[in-house]
């Protein structure tokens, strides 16, 4: 029987409804046919191979080079650094969260991740050049301190929030029978924790990894203010680096609409849409495996 | 047994120490904005226009273009976030088109902000010929913000027991009248919580807006949304890497301002939750 | 005059069966009762007589069900088959809203706007549901301050408001006290000369004080169904009686 409906506006709000589902995969549509409407214009000039793999970003020379592997060792070398720092960080705050502290201290405790949450990027990296990168220097004794692990460690407090609260959620939905049963065989509460809680929340963790290493590959502003800026091959965790990111937020603003500089920023684009993709995909996959 | 004793009394002061390396930063950041950013904010500073290539005058510009970006990426992305979830939750099947929505907001979430500028610079301000606009730069935030509602919408769905709808069904109501008569009533402040919370991250944002809608430096105020703007966060980065030379009262005045906008948002937000939780009932 | 008619009905939820080849009919003014122990597919067939069960994926039904000799699958609008076919869930099922609001949500539904139409069906309702005297007074109170009780009278009256031809009840007092269920039982037999009424339960006396007729069912399956005084007294089958005297379920 055909499909009646009891008034007018109930037609069209039900389209709108319609309407608005498609339009989430139209946008993603979009977004990627509009990278590669710009990007792609690139490799009529310069090979898939060479623009991945050669050592030389220099977009404004003559002829102009681009290379993006130090933008792209840049990027690899300040996540790894976040995530060496944020994931140790975040799985203790999670299990001291949702396992050992005292409700009232609890709260407080949420509260701290989530304000930090609720910081801009930019007031980060705005602090990150006043505070952190002079201490950097003057620790290690360097000329500047804006970084590669200036970056790492500014990057690690904005993951954080989504990798605490994401594998807080995985140790709360363990089982309580599985600490139980630990508990009664008389382990420990925290034998149990790492015994028990944390191996049962291992798809979470890893979930929060990846997430986590989403948010820090794609943060720019903060990573433009901080790394130092240098599209060179980085050597060292102490040198000056530049993202994918930032390369594009420095350079959009100077690079002419149809140039091939122009179009190397929308390829740089293109690899970041599938780095997001693949990770998130992922992310997804190993939370619904935790779910199940 | 001592032993198992100490090494647990060990690894949870550990576990604490590592929680407040985390949470204590955040206090001194705010304090730190706070300490230096107080002296700096007067009526003046925050009603008047910018006046030696920033270095002096106030940052009103900026406040409005931040507050008329957010109002419109409101404008754009809550009706569609929250269609887009009811889509979801309350009319889709378990086929292969939903999946496939599924699987475009979780990559819409993921995608950098970076990328979203971009690609509101292809499509609004070029393809489009918006132009460097207050309206491509929304358009820009709102897409970006729009798994974040669509998400907070569901949980806020997902939470109105399923029994409402069944009694509503069973009296003979429509899909779209038991959504509108149980299920929206039910879930509008949690849907409103994460919209807000979702709107305070687009007013933060920088990278989405850098070529689509900011403008360097524009002492007067935008008259349509075809104009350029002045925003806060792009403002701050301007006044710490681009201008030498600008008071630390400027610099962190601007970003206490911003810092108090996007919170004032975490608030409400917080309090609207606060607010209805007493009020459940079931 | 029949009422429902269900002939040979299956119903499927995925691979597993239900409902084996029902044919049953229930007759106008008629308040049959259904017994059998839970699993038994009681529950199923009610809901398949007002299509709440093609809320979720993975039901199938194959089969006849009619409703004034139509057919209610294909003949009747799903709408307003709900709207002529009434369920009570087995627990209290408020919404969120006043009493007032309660009663009124499917009356305004169905258009009914006035203010003073919908007071009128909101006192009829709550007066043939046996509430009206204890909440009068307090209508735009929250409709959870009630007692569990009050508040399956209030979803009787509630289900009474859209004006239904049938009721259906999902065994209805199972969470509730000896007195609480005294009064559904009352207001049922007032609400005979009005309504054909089902009554699943699985209190085996409730049906023998309540219902004309009663049908047993047993695994999804109709194992007899008859005049209740001769299924209590001189039940045809084995399993009946058993089930009957307490021998299992």
């Amino acid at each position: 029987m055909k499909k009646k409906y009891v008034s007018g506006v109930e037609f069209f709000i039900e389209k709108a409804i319609f309407a608005s589902g498609a339009a989430t995969i139209l946008f993603v549509v979009l977004i990627f046919v509009f990278l590669l409407k710009e990007g792609l214009s690139l490799f009529s000039e310069v090979s898939l191979t060479s623009f991945l793999f050669s050592k030389n970003w220099y977009p404004i020379s003559d002829p102009p080079q681009f290379g993006i592997l130090p933008l792209i060792m840049g990027s690899i070398l300040v996540t790894f650094g976040a995530i060496v720092i944020s994931v140790p960080l975040g799985v203790a705050a999670a299990v001291y969260i949702s396992e050992v502290a005292p409700k009232s201290i609890r709260t407080f405790l949420k509260s701290g991740i989530e304000l930090l949450a609720a910081i801009p990027s930019i007031v980060l990296g705005f602090i990150g050049i006043i505070f952190l990168a002079p201490a950097i220097r003057n620790i290690f004794n360097l000329s500047s301190g804006l970084t590669a692990l200036a970056g790492s460690i500014m990057l690690a407090f904005m993951a954080l929030p989504t990798i605490v609260s994401i594998i807080e959620d995985a140790i709360v939905s363990v089982p309580r029978s599985y600490k139980e049963g630990s508990l009664a065989l008389g382990a420990t509460h925290w034998q149990t924790i790492y015994k028990v809680i944390l191996p049962a929340a291992s798809s979470g963790i890893l979930a929060a990894i990846m997430l986590g290493i989403g948010r820090v590959i794609g943060e720019t502003m903060a990573v433009l203010m901080i790394t130092g800026n240098a599209a060179i091959m980085p050597t060292s965790i102490l040198q000056p680096v530049r993202t994918l990111t930032a390369t594009i937020a420095a350079e959009m603003g100077e690079a002419v609409a149809g140039s091939s500089h122009y179009y190397a920023l929308f390829a740089i684009g293109i690899i970041l849409f599938i780095i997001s993709f693949v990770i998130n995909l992922l992310a997804d996959m190993f939370l619904h495996r935790g779910k199940k | 047994m001592r032993d198992t004793r100490r090494t647990e009394r060990i690894a949870f002061a550990l576990l604490f120490l590592a929680t407040i390396v985390i949470v204590a930063p955040v206090g001194i950041i705010l304090f730190i904005v706070l300490w230096h950013g107080l002296p700096g904010l007067s009526l003046e500073f925050i009603f008047s226009m910018p006046r030696e290539g920033m270095r002096a005058g106030g940052i009103f510009p900026a406040i409005i273009g931040t507050l008329v970006l957010t109002i419109m990426t409101a404008v754009f992305s809550i009706p569609v976030g929250i269609l887009a979830a009811i889509y979801l939750n309350e009319y889709a099947g378990k086929n292969w088109l939903t999946r496939m929505v599924e699987m475009a907001i979780i990559n819409l979430a993921g995608i950098p902000s970076i990328v979203y500028g971009l690609f509101g610079l292809g499509l609004f301000v070029a393809f489009l010929n918006f132009g460097t606009s207050i309206l491509a730069g929304s358009l820009t935030l709102a897409i970006m913000t729009l798994p974040v509602i669509i998400t907070a919408t569901r949980e806020a769905l997902n939470a109105v027991p399923q029994a409402f709808r069944e009694v509503s069904f069973s009296l003979g109501a429509s899909r779209w009248q038991t959504v509108r008569g149980v299920v929206l009533k039910n879930a509008i402040p949690g849907i409103l919580t994460g919209a807000i919370l979702g709107l305070s991250r687009a007013a933060g944002e920088t990278a989405p807006i850098l070529f689509t809608a900011a403008a360097f430096y524009l002492p007067q105020l935008p008259q349509s949304v075809f104009d350029q703007c002045m925003a806060l966060p792009y403002h701050i980065y301007v006044l710490s890497t681009q201008v030498p030379n600008v008071s630390p009262k400027i610099q962190y005045g601007t970003v206490l301002v911003l810092v108090l906008m996007v919170f004032m948002l975490n608030i409400m937000a917080a309090f609207i939750r606060a607010k209805f939780r007493k009020r459940k009932t079931w | 005059m029949v009422k429902i008619k269900t002939s040979n009905l299956n119903v499927w939820f995925d691979w597993e069966i239900a409902l084996k080849n029902i044919t049953l009919d229930v007759s106008e003014n008629e308040i049959l009762g259904i017994i059998g122990p839970s699993n038994s597919g009681k529950t199923t067939l009610l809901r398949t007589l007002n299509r709440l069960n093609e809320l979720y994926p993975g039901s199938r039904v194959e089969g006849k069900a009619e409703l004034d000799g139509k057919d209610i699958f294909t003949e009747v609008d799903i709408l307003s088959l709900r709207k002529r076919v009434g369920i009570v869930f087995a627990l209290p099922l408020p919404l969120p809203l006043s009493i007032f609001d309660n009663i009124a949500y499917g009356p305004r539904l169905h258009g009914i706007k006035k203010n003073n139409s919908l007071s009128e069906i909101v006192e009829k309702s709550l007066k043939d549901a046996a509430l009206w005297d204890e909440v009068k007074d307090r209508l735009q109170e929250s409709a959870f301050k009630l007692s569990g009780g009050q508040q399956q009278r209030l979803c009787i009256a509630r289900t009474l408001a859209v004006e239904p031809e049938v009721v259906l009840y999902d065994e209805p007092c199972s969470g509730l006290d000896p007195i609480s269920t005294l009064k559904i039982e009352e207001a049922m037999k007032k609400l005979k000369s009005n309504y054909t009424q089902i009554l699943v339960t699985n209190n085996v006396k409730q049906s023998a004080r309540v219902s004309d007729r009663t049908a047993f069912f047993l695994m999804g399956e109709l194992i007899e169904v008859g005049i209740t005084a001769e299924i209590y007294t001189a039940p045809k089958d084995k399993r009946t009686d058993d089930y009957i005297s307490g021998r299992f379920g």
